[in-house]
């Protein structure tokens, strides 16, 4: 299974722009436009909120097609409406980029009407009506009026099919920097968040389950159910039986115990009063229908722990895996190398950790399923709610809270599907809340990955051969496709992976998240074999598929990605000399966006402490400035935290951290000291910021600590090899000479 | 169950609960002041931080019954409209990812104020090393308290 949203791109807008709802008090113009006859204007955004602020720029892309002042705009989270709007869906960085063509044109469309409407009334030609912040003019009969008076006769006329959209050169709001829609919310501890929900006649719930390749044996819940404020407990069913899963019904358990009760710390205390006893759960198949059609996935009945799983992949990592792409004659190229580089990357499962824990409304009556909770992927999970309830998909009505945290997580939405059947079970509405232990043990791990590189330079120290064999549970991270491919004449790629049944997902920048870093990392050993400096090095092979690109398919071009290096050269003046500091540098394109960072850092007692990163990136427009250099910074800072701590490991399918006292965050004091982030200026249509900034980060680090320590750093999390004792001179294993 | 007096943002409150009840839980179900959040249950993340006597404390480990008729202060008790100067600030530097965490720094971030009004790096991040952020908006939040310290 791929876990890449690459595939998401093909959600492509194809629902009208205009939809028209009597009774709103406000003229529709469309989908995403609401105006009032006051003149305030509401922006719908469609998209669900995690922390990315797209409840901010994408709205800020209609306002400014649509043109109206940013002070009067209103924006609201619109409910699950796939009728009305296309891909309510947030991940992969897709927001933006998908967004920016759809919401323009909605934008202008409505402009359009306005100014229709306004030709009508003033029975001018509507060429001659023009528009400046939510007001139309005629100019050589000197009338104006605000978009408030146009709109009810706007929202009758005839939906424009093409209407021109500015050029970038006259841009009022995209460019500028927004404050979040929500902050003042925010800071002041409004209720915005599902956990902050409630109803009267709510019932709370929490659940418990299985270790991984177990399942429920009994329940004794004599004492449990004894004590105050608990209502009930029963063991829920989460699929329906034969379910044809997709590919968000991610969900190790098929069976939860569960509590229900008068408030949370209730029925927290008492899931620890309940005596369970699990049992092994047998081998099965489930079909999984995915992006390129059924998948039948393998799910062991095994109990899987860390120490097997490492030596597995070691063992794996011997054979030669699936030809992914190959150029050349790398069999040949290796033999005849001057020198071979080979080594080995390892990274742990990591575990999401969202602030937020997994919790959902939900209220379900009748044939109808009303739920309010943190998702980024709506649309797969209302069939799963759906068909679990046995009720019609049109009776599901899902409303999108803002998320305390996603990161891939909540595009697995299993929680809508377990509060419903709760609420159902009880006949009220319930919030059921996971606790942390819940929420962490229970989780959508980041896979755990492996990858070979191997590096043939000749005589001259070029480039002539490179590997690469990624492998992982239950699946490797190699993107085939991406640099180095294109810049070297021999080039194999290959992958494989093993079975589990630990449940995995998506997870900021997936597969990136690994093969970004230990690629990165990789060649920087590689340049200093090469006797080069690293940027100079890439620069070279940048240059080489510039000039003459080994390969047709390659995932990158090359300008840009040469340019974010060049950029950070320079703003880091990296070609100085710095004795107060060490550094590393790494670059990675995905997910549309191209970075390159350079961390500045000393060791404190063996801790690191890092003084400044540097980050040059190009994501073409930059629709939110700031709010793009938080969602950068933020990337960065979460990226030095996993690369140093992050792990998550299994003994006997039992997840062996269950709260922050066990699994190490980056807080404060790991914190860098300054980020400075610098954007490409440029006018190629906008991508995303969620992920790109997380992937190169790992090797910028594992680079900078290499300077400081001498040793290299292979195997994720770094944080506790950096205590070890340096080796007395560089590891030369699989150099020959 | 036992009733409890509380003094809750200045106004006087009675629950009836069990006295081991946390605070967090008490704020959240029984008194509709959501704005604390729920993150870990046993003061590892600062999500749930409140004022108890002016001092930052975490709510989610701290029962109902030590706290009775002591003042505690919530989010939605710091200032009448956000107008205290670690939510403008908050604001002027738009702290915010996702937001979940945010409460429980600035309750984090007040109370270092009121003890030290004017914090080098060093003592801030000591200060908020118990407040996690997953967004990781550290930097911002060290920006955001130096701006509430000149205000």
């Amino acid at each position: 299974m791929i876990l890449s949203f690459g595939a998401l791109a093909e959600f492509a807008s194809t629902k009208s722009d205009s939809i028209f709802l009597d009774g709103q008090g406000a003229a529709e113009l469309n989908s995403f436009i609401k105006i009032a006859s006051d003149g305030s204007i509401t922006l719908m955004s469609a998209n669900p909120e995690f922390g990315s602020n797209v409840k901010t720029s994408m709205p800020m892309i209609l306002a400014e097609e649509l043109d109206v002042d940013w002070k009067n705009v209103v924006v609201e989270q619109a409910n699950f409406l796939p009728k009305r709007f296309d891909r309510q869906f947030t991940g992969g960085s897709q927001g933006i980029r998908l967004g920016w063509k759809p919401l323009r044109k909605s934008g202008a469309t409505a402009r359009k009407m306005l100014i229709d409407a306004a030709a009508k009334t003033w029975n001018v030609p509507a060429e001659q009506v023009t528009t400046e912040l939510g007001i139309l003019y005629h100019k050589p009969s000197n009338k104006s009026a605000s978009y408030g008076e146009m709109a009810s006769l706007a929202a009758t006329l005839e939906v424009p099919k093409e209407v021109p959209l500015k050029n970038n050169g006259e841009f009022k709001i995209v460019g500028t920097s927004k404050k979040n829609v929500d902050g003042k919310k925010l800071v002041t501890g409004k209720p915005l968040f599902a956990m902050d929900y409630s109803r009267e006649g709510m019932l709370f719930a929490t659940v418990a389950h299985a270790p991984f390749g177990m399942k429920i044996k009994s329940v004794d819940d004599a004492a449990a159910k004894a004590m105050p404020g608990i209502k009930d407990i029963f063991v829920i069913k989460t699929l329906p039986d034969n379910y044809e899963r997709t590919f968000f019904d991610t969900n190790a358990f098929d069976e939860l115990v569960v509590v229900v009760g008068n408030s949370t710390w209730e029925v927290f205390n008492a899931k620890k009063a309940l005596k369970i006893e699990w049992e092994k759960a047998e081998a099965k198949t489930v079909v999984v229908k995915g992006w390129n059609g059924k998948e039948t996935v393998n799910i062991p009945g095994v109990l899987e722990s860390t120490v097997d799983h490492k030596k597995q992949m070691l063992e794996r990592s011997k054979q030669p895996g699936t030809i992914l792409r190959k150029d050349g004659d790398p069999e040949t190229a290796f033999k005849n190398a001057k020198k071979v580089i080979e080594r080995t990357y390892t990274a742990p499962y990591l575990a999401h950790n969202t602030m937020e824990p997994v919790n959902c409304f939900a209220h379900v009556t009748g044939d109808k399923a009303e739920i309010y909770g943190p998702t980024q992927a709506p649309e797969g999970i209302s069939h799963t709610i759906a068909a679990r309830l046995g009720i019609d998909i049109e009776k599901v009505d899902i409303k999108l809270a803002r998320m305390g945290g996603g990161f891939g997580l909540r595009a697995y939405s299993h929680h809508m599907v377990e509060a419903a059947v709760i609420s159902q079970k009880m006949n009220a509405p319930i919030k059921m809340v996971y606790t942390r232990e819940e929420d962490m043990t229970n989780g959508i791990y980041r896979p755990t990955y492996i990858a070979t590189f191997k590096a043939g330079l000749d005589k001259d120290n070029n480039l002539i051969a490179f590997s690469v064999k990624g492998g992982g549970i239950p699946e490797h991270s190699v993107h085939a496709n991406r640099f180095p491919a294109g810049a070297v004449d021999n080039y194999l790629a290959e992958g494989w992976a093993l079975d589990s049944n630990i449940s995995v997902g998506a997870f900021r920048a997936p597969r990136s998240n690994f093969i970004g870093g230990a690629e990165q990392s990789f060649l920087d050993e590689v340049a200093e074999a090469a006797g080069k400096d690293p940027i100079a090095f890439r620069l070279e092979l940048f240059e080489r598929a510039k000039k003459n690109p080994v390969g047709k398919d390659n995932d990158y071009d090359v300008d840009r990605y040469a340019g974010v290096l060049k950029l950070v050269q320079e703003k880091s003046k990296w070609s100085e000399p710095r004795r107060d500091v060490h550094r590393g540098v790494a670059a990675y394109f995905c997910h549309n966006t191209y970075v390159a960072q350079v961390i500045e850092l000393s060791l404190n007692k063996n801790n690191p402490v890092i003084h400044k990163v540097h980050a040059a990136v190009d994501c073409g427009v930059v629709v939110n400035p700031d709010a793009a250099a938080n969602m950068a910074e933020g990337g960065i800072v979460d990226g030095i935290g996993n690369s140093l701590f992050g792990e998550m490991s299994f003994a006997n399918g039992v997840p062996q951290k269950n709260n922050f006292h066990q699994y190490q965050m980056i807080r404060q004091l790991e914190a860098p000291n300054a980020i400075d982030v610098h954007f490409v200026k440029n006018d190629i249509d906008p991508t995303g910021l969620g992920e790109p900034l997380f992937p190169p980060i790992f090797a910028a680090m594992a680079n900078a600590l290499y300077k400081a320590t001498g040793k290299r750093f292979y195997n994720q999390p770094f944080g506790k090899d950096i205590h070890a004792p340096a080796p007395s001179k560089l590891d030369t294993k699989g150099v020959k000479s | 169950m036992a009733t409890i007096n509380l003094n809750v943002n200045g106004k006087k409150q009675t629950v009836n609960v069990d006295p081991k009840t946390p605070v967090l839980w008490v704020l959240r179900d029984h008194l509709g002041l959501v704005g604390t959040k729920f993150g870990c249950g046993m003061a590892q993340c600062g999500a749930c931080t409140i004022h108890l006597q002016g001092i930052a404390v975490r709510s989610c480990q701290l029962p109902v019954s030590s706290v009775e008729n002591k003042e505690i202060t919530t989010i939605e008790g710091l200032s009448e409209d956000g107008e205290h100067p670690v939510q403008k600030a908050w604001l002027e530097h738009d702290v915010p990812q996702c937001g979940y965490c945010q409460a429980g720094q600035i309750m984090s971030a007040a109370a270092l104020l009121k003890k030290n009004p004017n914090p080098t790096d060093e003592q801030i991040k000591t200060a908020m090393q118990g407040n996690l952020c997953r967004c990781g908006t550290y930097l911002r939040i060290k920006a955001a308290i130096h701006s509430a310290a000149k205000m």
